[in-house]
């Protein structure tokens, strides 16, 4: 799914990533973590060829994204779907055109956009919302229509660049188990997190990264930790969430 | 297909529509340019215009005889002339043919002349060469024909006019094409605004995966209708100039050079075609440059 053998990138006063190999396959879901500066953000813009590499081969579904032209650029991004930290909802459409502003691109029919729109709202938990604008709807609700804005495609990679970042834990929950829900509908996600005990909890593939290097790559938690989750109540929404999904791993 | 420019177009007048202050400002700015740029444009064509009537009017040369030479001598004096290189016709000027043609140039004081005792013009043989750069070396060689009294052309005076006029072109010129320039500036920078304040949903569009023509079309359209809407309103308000001026001193105009004003439709028309030709690339262009940096990566 995707594939890194060799990828150095290096910036003017350091570097970005050094010497990386790794492999993602689908329906993975893994985290991405490690300190800021460290070659997360590096990583995703590699897969998304908003940067070139130096040396090495990146591909993302058997394809060669380092040789992409620009016009195989837009095509390859259609196939990925992006969640960001900061929602990046358009201020002036409404729910509804936020996310059918993304099928418009790929030139679909009104009639399908009518279709699908409303089905991917409501799997997201935010039919009600549909006529609103993004300053009228909570944090959490703007990540739900990001992340529908980000799935309406199909894409076959969601890569979530700290999509919790800004939300409060009980919020944060509800999108991990809405992440986790597409993941089980077969979509390979990627998720840069800094949130340890989201992490801890959802117990699936870590890859550390730290100068440039990957320093760690397996199954499983950071180590425990209770900080975040203090109430009753959280602990009830991340059982609900991941609870099951904990047991499978 | 239909259904993305329909897209583009609706995107366009959507954009035009939510920046209304700015596309009225470049619009304004652009006119401004064309209908700087268009009078210096009626400038240059009525020059050159006159240049040209001048030049077809003193391609001649006036040989004047002296009043011994003999009728025989200047037949084939004439003889001679018409084998020269550059000779279109050779033509003989009685000396009373020159009385009457002075007559008929002072008008109604002309009488003044019917009190002469002696008719003191001399008669003279008039060659029309086919360019008036050519007079020179054809004048050299008639001074040295015998029974001659003098030899008189008008080179010096036009290639006067001609660098005057041809001065004043190359000075239209090069401020037409700072003209020019500039309008594509303001555009330019007109639009860098209107994607500077959708740069976010730009950013966006390239995430989803949005070609860089899908997004440079709404801008592209938006540049190419702000260029057609200048250049008819340039258009329109030249052309209402121009027939003013020639109201005004059309009439007067013709007498003085005796070459008449181009006239205000075929000088509309055709500044009509420029104009939209200019407009739409000033537009297409303005957009096409501010968007570049914006669709890098």
């Amino acid at each position: 799914m995707i594939k890194f053998t060799h990828v150095t990138k290096s910036y003017k006063s350091n570097i970005g990533l050094d010497d990386v190999s790794i492999a993602i396959n689908k329906g993975d879901f893994v985290f991405l973590v490690g300190p800021s500066g460290a070659g997360k953000s590096t990583f995703i813009k590699l897969i998304l060829k908003e940067i070139d590499a130096e040396t090495g081969s990146i591909q993302v579904n058997q394809k060669e994204v380092t040789k992409l032209t620009n016009r195989q650029v837009s095509a390859h991004r259609r196939n990925i779907g992006i969640v960001f930290q900061d929602f990046r909802l358009l201020p002036n459409k409404t729910v509804y055109d936020n996310v059918a502003f993304a099928m418009e691109i790929t030139h679909q029919t009104k009639r399908s956009i009518r279709r699908q729109v409303p089905q991917v709202l409501s799997l997201m938990g935010i039919s009600s919302k549909t006529d609103k604008y993004p300053d009228e709807l909570s944090a959490g609700e703007q990540q739900r229509v990001a992340i529908a804005r980000a799935i309406i495609n199909k894409p076959t990679v969601l890569i979530a660049d700290e999509p919790t970042g800004n939300l409060d834990p009980d919020t944060a929950w509800e999108i991990m188990r809405l992440l986790d829900m597409i993941n089980q509908r077969g979509t390979t996600i990627l998720m840069v997190t800094h949130a340890k005990d989201i992490v801890d909890r959802m117990n699936k593939r870590v890859v550390a990264i730290d100068k440039g290097k990957i320093i760690r790559d397996d199954y499983g938690a950071y180590g425990f930790s209770e900080v975040c989750i203090k109430s009753p109540e959280e602990k009830a929404i991340f059982n609900e969430a991941v609870g099951d999904r904990v047991k499978n791993d | 297909m239909i259904n993305r420019f329909g897209y583009t177009l609706k995107q366009s007048f959507r954009q035009i529509n939510r920046n209304r202050a700015m596309a009225l400002a470049s619009t304004f700015a652009i006119t401004a340019m064309m209908l700087i740029l268009g009078l210096f444009f009626l400038l240059i064509i009525n020059v050159n215009m006159t240049a040209e009537s001048v030049k077809a009017d003193y391609n001649t040369i006036e040989i004047w005889l002296q009043d011994k030479t003999a009728e025989p001598q200047i037949q084939t004096m004439m003889g001679t002339i018409k084998g020269w290189k550059d000779v279109t016709s050779v033509k003989f000027r009685s000396k009373e043919e020159a009385l009457n043609i002075l007559k008929q140039r002072w008008g109604d004081s002309g009488y003044l002349l019917d009190g002469l005792k002696k008719n003191p013009l001399p008669s003279s043989i008039i060659i029309t060469v086919d360019n008036i750069e050519k007079s020179g070396p054809v004048a050299t060689k008639a001074q040295n024909l015998k029974g001659i009294e003098g030899v008189k052309y008008y080179k010096d005076t036009v290639d006067k006019l001609i660098r005057i006029t041809n001065g004043m072109q190359l000075a239209a010129i090069i401020i037409m094409i700072f003209l020019i320039v500039v309008s594509i500036v303001v555009v330019a920078n007109t639009i860098k605004l209107t994607v500077f304040a959708r740069s976010e949903e730009i950013t966006i569009m390239k995430y989803v995966g949005a070609t860089n023509w899908f997004i440079r079309g709404p801008f592209l359209v938006e540049g190419i209708m702000l260029g057609i809407i200048s250049s008819l309103i340039s258009v329109g308000l030249i052309g209402l100039i121009y027939s003013r001026i020639q109201a005004a001193i059309g009439t007067e105009l013709v007498t003085i050079l005796s070459a008449p004003l181009v006239p205000t439709s075929f000088m509309v028309w055709n500044l009509f075609w420029i104009f939209l030709a200019l407009g739409i690339s000033i537009g297409s262009w303005g957009s096409i440059v501010s968007m570049r940096k914006f669709l890098d990566t």
